[in-house]
């Protein structure tokens, strides 16, 4: 039974690592570019949602709510500032790029808040579950977070497959140049994408924080932990990111019913056994994107 | 590169060295030289800064090779700088000496690279970069899971505490200085080769390359090896100089952040550039010392974003290119008769 339970652990944890994952994937497919501040991103997000909270006094699902469009313009403002500059030199001055605004982040966050790791109180969700048997349970709040991957991946979809800003999405990741000569203003798609991918990135900082403890030191497992889920996953498959967050969440939940030291290492284990063995993901295209 | 262009008048002529480089090249081999006799006229404080300082040099000129030459940005070599720590312990618990472990564990450490290489080349881009990084995670966790080698808390070399310290200080350097030489050495023989236009011609176009008969994989795994011996060395030789290693610190993500900052300041893609940048963060280290905590971290990320965005050959890269300036002739240069 302590298996099953693993199992049911850590498709919950998988929701969350799908939070995580879904923003470096949407801005990898529309910019051709890895985001390395991706996890400081999130930190920040779950910082401004536990300071909202606190200092206004407002439930924390509220104050994600408020803090979401503030993520957004943060992307907006990333995109604008930083990424536009760089990519237009190269993949690898946004690379190098983003891994400094990761470290300034995270050094930013840690003098404002200290090292001290913190929560976000959600009150009894928090420990509450579903009893079932003995020795599986199946907390509420798990439960939520997968619901909101769910419906967030599956908006995404509809984002995409339906309206005029998904199409022009789809088609700037497919080729930027032609898109262009067809009228469509790829500075304007970019802006969208990196303020979705932001965003999203906020909100499973958020959910981390009211699932677990929070640091500024925590960005860069998380954008390591997210990245896995792409890959896992398979590039361009906004369900396999769903999927790649369930195999790493159980692998690692899994490999803690083993034994504790194996959680992550399970997890990087699996990521490479991926890699080894299909290297275009367990749900990847070889070259589409949903 | 190599093919004079069509305009060009027939007596064309394409050489490598020039009076700057000769005079350049030369004053370096003598300045390693006498480097060599510092343990003797400074203080074993000063020969444990210097040896800091090649360490920084080693493991700059390596990511250079990586992603100024063969286009491979990895974020992941801590990976192996913890290995090359790490192998040292493995090899003075079968009694090796510690500093032919030094050496030996750089070269296990290439060994190692082989298989890692298969893995991580079947990532391009920004996923190699990170992907690098979860790879140099999971050596981490291997290490911090071995009881034998310290767990998570870490390990001291012992053999080499009980020899005088002004002795073993001295020794350390001669060693950190051999390695360093020899390491830019085989750099510089490396990109020199026609394997050095391979390279070239791989970062700027992979597809392109591949398609005039360079032999894409084979050409990056060479330098990938490389730089993860020259990464392993420079590990070996910090445990060395400092006769202890914890694994997150040796493995910490920080010295991916060092790599990128010294190249980024002292000129992607050129030779000489990540030796100055390593003196530029060599210096900037000495000044603000671990005392700055974040704010020079800060400072660090705010610099290699600057730099990235508007000046991204760097202090050399720019210097050299409005100078047409060489100090070490790793590429070609045509003279025509009438310039």
């Amino acid at each position: 039974m302590n298996w099953i339970n693993a199992i049911v652990q850590g498709v919950m944890l998988g929701g969350l690592y799908a939070l995580f994952a879904c923003g470096l994937s949407l801005m990898f497919g529309v910019m051709r570019t890895v985001n390395l501040s991706h996890g400081d991103l999130a930190v920040l997000g779950a910082f401004l949602v536990a300071t909202l909270a606190a200092t206004v006094g407002i439930s924390p699902f509220f104050a994600v709510l408020l803090v979401l469009p503030v993520m957004g313009l943060v992307g907006v403002a990333l995109q604008r500032g930083l990424l536009s500059k760089a990519l237009r030199t190269g993949e690898m001055s946004s690379m190098l790029a983003t891994f400094g605004l990761a470290i300034v982040l995270q050094n930013v966050l840690l003098e404002i808040f200290s090292a001290d790791s913190r929560s976000l109180d959600v009150g009894s969700l928090s420990t509450s579950g579903l009893q079932l048997g003995s020795s599986v349970s199946v907390p509420y709040l798990g439960v939520l977070t997968v619901v909101v991957a769910l419906a967030l991946l599956g908006g995404l979809q509809l984002l995409l497959a339906r309206t005029g800003i998904g199409r022009a999405i789809r088609a700037t990741a497919a080729d930027a140049d032609t898109a262009e000569l067809v009228g469509i203003d790829s500075r304007r798609v970019y802006a969208w994408a990196a303020a979705i991918a932001v965003a999203t990135a906020g909100l499973a900082g958020a959910f981390f924080a009211m699932r677990s403890s929070f640091s500024p030191s925590m960005g860069p497992t998380q954008l390591l932990f997210a990245f896995e889920v792409v890959v896992i996953g398979g590039l361009g498959s906004l369900w396999g990111t769903l999927a790649g967050g369930m195999v790493l969440g159980v692998a690692q939940t899994v490999g803690a019913q083993v034994d504790p030291r194996f959680s992550i290492v399970a997890g990087h284990a699996v990521f490479l056994a991926v890699l080894a063995f299909r290297p275009q993901g367990l749900f990847g295209m070889r070259r589409s994107r949903a | 590169m190599t093919t004079a262009s069509p305009v060009a008048p027939a007596t064309a002529t394409i050489h490598r060295w020039t009076p700057v480089s000769r005079t350049a090249s030369g004053a370096l081999a003598a300045l390693l030289l006498a480097l060599a006799i510092a343990p003797f006229v400074f203080t074993p404080e000063v020969t444990a800064k210097l040896t800091t300082l090649f360490v920084l040099v080693v493991i700059a000129a390596m990511w250079n090779a990586l992603a100024g030459y063969a286009g491979l940005v990895s974020v992941g070599q801590q990976g192996f700088i913890g290995l090359g720590a790490y192998g040292v312990f493995l090899l003075v618990d079968r009694g090796v000496s510690p500093f032919v472990a030094v050496v030996l564990a750089a070269l296990l450490a290439g060994a190692v690279a082989v298989p890692t290489s298969l893995l991580a080349f079947r990532l391009t881009g920004g996923q190699f970069a990170i992907g690098m990084w979860a790879i140099a995670e999971f050596f981490r966790l291997v290490v911090v899971n071995t009881p034998s080698l310290g767990g998570g808390s870490g390990r001291s070399l012992t053999d080499l505490s009980a020899t005088d310290p002004a002795v073993r200080q001295a020794q350390v350097y001669w060693l950190a200085l051999a390695l360093m030489s020899v390491l830019l050495l085989a750099v510089f023989v490396l990109l020199r080769s026609r394997l050095g236009a391979s390279l070239e011609a791989i970062r700027d176009d992979p597809v392109g390359a591949a398609s005039v008969g360079v032999r894409v994989t084979s050409a990056k795994r060479l330098v990938f090896v490389l730089a993860a011996v020259g990464c392993a060395a420079a590990g070996g030789l910090t445990l060395a100089n400092t006769l202890r290693v914890q694994p997150d610190s040796i493995f910490g993500v920080h010295w991916s952040a060092y790599m990128i900052f010294m190249v980024v300041i002292g000129g992607l893609g050129t030779f000489e550039g990540p030796i100055i940048g390593a003196i530029v963060f060599f210096l900037v280290q000495d000044w603000f010392g671990d005392s700055g905590g974040s704010w020079y971290l800060i400072g660090l990320g705010a610099l290699a974003i600057g730099m990235t965005l508007w000046m991204p050959h760097g202090l050399w890269g720019t210097v050299a290119r409005r100078r047409d300036l060489e100090l070490l002739p790793v590429g070609y240069r045509v003279k025509t008769p009438a310039a």
